[in-house]
């Protein structure tokens, strides 16, 4: 039995639907449609299914219809025609009042824009899904300030959304649709509104969370790589149709047709595989104005690295070693300048994967991912770059 | 063309005749329990000497606004009022104002909230809200005499009429205003309409609620200054007469009296309405 689990849904957007239909079935294109009927196709005859504890990524550019498509699941959006079944019950049939509590039970869903309720505090706004239910306050609170400390906001309960970074407003949304404890996750370009680095920790985040949680998970997103790093199936969608569904690799090895090849190629080549896909933040920064060397090494002693970059003046200025550091301590220097060194590789954030394995093989030392004003953005280690690309099956 | 008159005015009358005739039970029923809100509300206030119930409006004024200035404004401005010897119209006036908003909020809000969520309600509620503000505020006196009589129920009356638009246009509004998204994860999350509108909605639309009642206060005070005309009471009835006794100092001092009870009204509800953001 399939968790949930889409039989020929069509959505069509228009005072008459039925018309649209029917031009449908005659193999008329989206665009003949509209241009005949003034009719908008959301989503036509799409149908799969997500297994329990699974994460089935749905992907299209804008306008494929993937929200439309996540909307129908729950009936934010009402389907045309078509059925979705949760748990083999037919979502389609529930009543309005059934459909409440059928969505109480069920789905926890996540927003692009976050969503949160701005006159509410972070606390308040986890909470929500308990209250409408009428869950005791003291339970309430307690399961509440549990999805806080699983996302990782502890202490700032009692904020206001609008005091937050983008990504801890998300982290929100997720404490708010975790609160409830549902089965399904409905997540809607959760994770596309925010920066790439902070989009990553989230991404992994969510990995680990799934790890323990084991909830079934439907994600949008328009975008290959995150679809890559988070989907154990990729459904992708264009137009309203879905055009491909299987695993990463089966995307990327086989594409369907033309459209796929060409998605899977740009978004492949200029975004997979730069060094700012596959490169993480330092551990540890030392400070080339407050930090001498034994501060730099007790930093690295604390992050467990054997070699610490250096800023000065916003821009990266060189890197120190352990050995050099204690070398240093021991010679008495108070600061770092005799012991930083330049003999380090750095790139800049959109150099393609293939270039960086060599840089890094012969190199017992991160490489410094840098911008064009020398700021250091992120690091390489050869952990991080293998994992990246075995992740997204290419080799 | 003016051989024969569509009897507009003689259906008008007529409508009212009719309602005048069977509904007169109602309107004395209103009208009893109106007027005696009314008087023990003035003689509630006139029951306290004026510098208490001074301290206690400036008092008022810094609890919500905050603001040192509003406060002195208020103690100033009341007590060059009572110095004019225009401490009874004055309360009178702030007492019609008081009751004729408290029955436009209660009035407009739910309207205002029923406009919001039902397009069909919306569609024929706000071309009756445009007639109503568009009509000169006179008119409204005249139907209110046969209900009412002569007096201050009729004055309340055509008040509540005149001023009840902008609570139900800006409820509706500030709810309209509240974003789809939020809306949409309110209904994800499975929450019952009412839920929805005490929990999201009405929260949300609070500040843009404030500023129509806002509104309200003011157009009743200049309402409740007309309705002078038709008996009511207070710093219109101060200024009315000094029409009719010709003396214009007299009608002066009235209307810095409405010029003072106005500021300080409009003051102190902007900052109700702001302090929700």
């Amino acid at each position: 039995m399939h968790k949930i689990s889409i039989e020929n849904l069509y959505k069509i957007f228009g005072p008459h639907p039925e018309k649209a239909l029917r031009l449908l079935e005659q193999g008329k294109t989206k665009d003949e449609i509209m241009q005949n009927t003034k009719h908008g196709v959301g989503v036509a005859n799409a149908s799969f299914y997500v297994d329990e504890g699974e994460i089935v990524v749905i992907m299209g550019l804008s306008g494929s219809g993937k929200s439309t498509l996540v909307r129908c699941i729950n009936r934010l959006i009402e389907p045309t025609s078509g059925k979705v079944f949760v748990d083999n019950e037919d979502v389609t049939a529930l009543s309005e009042e059934e459909l409440r509590v059928f969505r109480q039970k069920h789905f926890g869903m996540v927003f692009q824009n976050f969503a949160l309720f701005p006159h509410r505090t972070v606390l308040q706004n986890v909470e929500y899904g308990l209250e409408i239910q009428q869950t005791e306050p003291q339970e309430r609170k307690e399961r509440g300030m549990q999805a806080i400390e699983q996302v990782g906001l502890k202490g700032w309960e009692a904020s206001y959304p609008s005091q937050l970074s983008g990504g801890m407003q998300q982290r929100v949304g997720l404490a708010r649709a975790l609160a409830l404890d549902a089965d399904i996750m409905l997540m809607d370009e959760a994770f596309s509104a925010l920066d790439p680095l902070i989009r990553r920790d989230m991404q992994d985040e969510l990995l680990m969370l799934q790890e323990e949680m084991q909830k079934t998970i439907v994600f949008i997103s328009h975008d290959l790589d995150e679809a890559l790093r988070l989907g154990d199936r990729i459904i992708l969608m264009k137009d309203g149709v879905i055009v491909q569904e299987g695993t990463a690799e089966e995307i990327l090895t086989s594409p369907a047709n033309d459209y796929v090849v060409r998605f899977v190629e740009d978004v492949d080549m200029s975004k997979v595989l730069t060094a700012e896909s596959v490169m993480v933040k330092p551990a540890e920064m030392a400070y080339y104005k407050t930090d001498g060397p034994k501060s730099a090494l007790r930093k690295m002693k604390t992050a467990g690295i054997s070699s610490i970059f250096v800023r000065k003046d916003r821009q990266l200025a060189g890197m120190v070693t352990a050995a050099d550091a204690a070398e240093a301590l021991k010679r008495g220097d108070k600061t770092l300048e005799h012991v930083m060194t330049e003999n380090f590789d750095s790139v800049a954030p959109d150099t393609p994967a293939n270039e960086l394995f060599p840089l890094l093989a012969d190199n017992n030392y991160p490489l410094a991912v840098v911008n064009e004003k020398n700021k250091l953005v992120g690091i390489i280690i050869k952990g991080s770059l293998l994992a990246g690309l075995a992740e997204r099956g290419v080799s | 063309m003016e051989g024969y008159k569509i009897p507009i005015g003689q259906s008008i009358e007529a409508l009212i005749d009719l309602l005048v005739d069977n509904f007169s039970f109602i309107t004395k029923a209103f009208s009893n329990v109106t007027e005696s809100g009314i008087t023990i509300l003035i003689n509630i206030m006139m029951f306290f000497p004026p510098w208490l119930l001074i301290l206690f409006f400036a008092g008022l004024a810094w609890f919500f606004s905050k603001k040192e200035g509003i406060a002195a404004f208020t103690l100033i401005g009341l007590v060059l009022i009572w110095n004019m010897g225009l401490w009874e119209p004055t309360v009178n006036t702030i007492a019609l104002v008081l009751i004729s908003t408290m029955f436009a909020i209660v009035i407009g809000v739910p309207l205002g909230i029923m406009a919001a969520l039902n397009d069909i309600f919306y569609k024929i509620v706000m071309p009756i809200l445009d007639f109503m503000q568009t009509m000169p505020a006179f008119v409204y006196l005249i139907p209110a005499i046969p209900f009412f009589g002569l007096g201050p129920v009729a004055a309340i009356f055509s008040t509540v009429v005149f001023s009840t638009p902008p609570a139900i246009r800006l409820t509706c509004l500030g709810i309209k205003q509240v974003p789809e998204e939020l809306v949409e994860a309110a209904d994800a999350f499975g929450s019952t309409k009412w839920q929805k509108l005490f929990k999201l909605q009405l929260p949300i639309a609070t500040p843009t609620i404030m500023a129509g009642i806002n509104q309200t206060i003011m157009l009743a005070l200049s309402m409740v200054v007309i309705a002078a005309m038709i008996g009511a009471k207070g710093l219109g009835g101060e200024v009315w007469k000094a029409i009719q006794r010709l003396q214009p100092g007299r009608g002066f001092e009235a209307g810095i009296g409405i010029v003072i009870v106005a500021i300080i009204l409009d003051r102190i509800m902007q900052r109700v309405g702001g302090k929700q953001e």
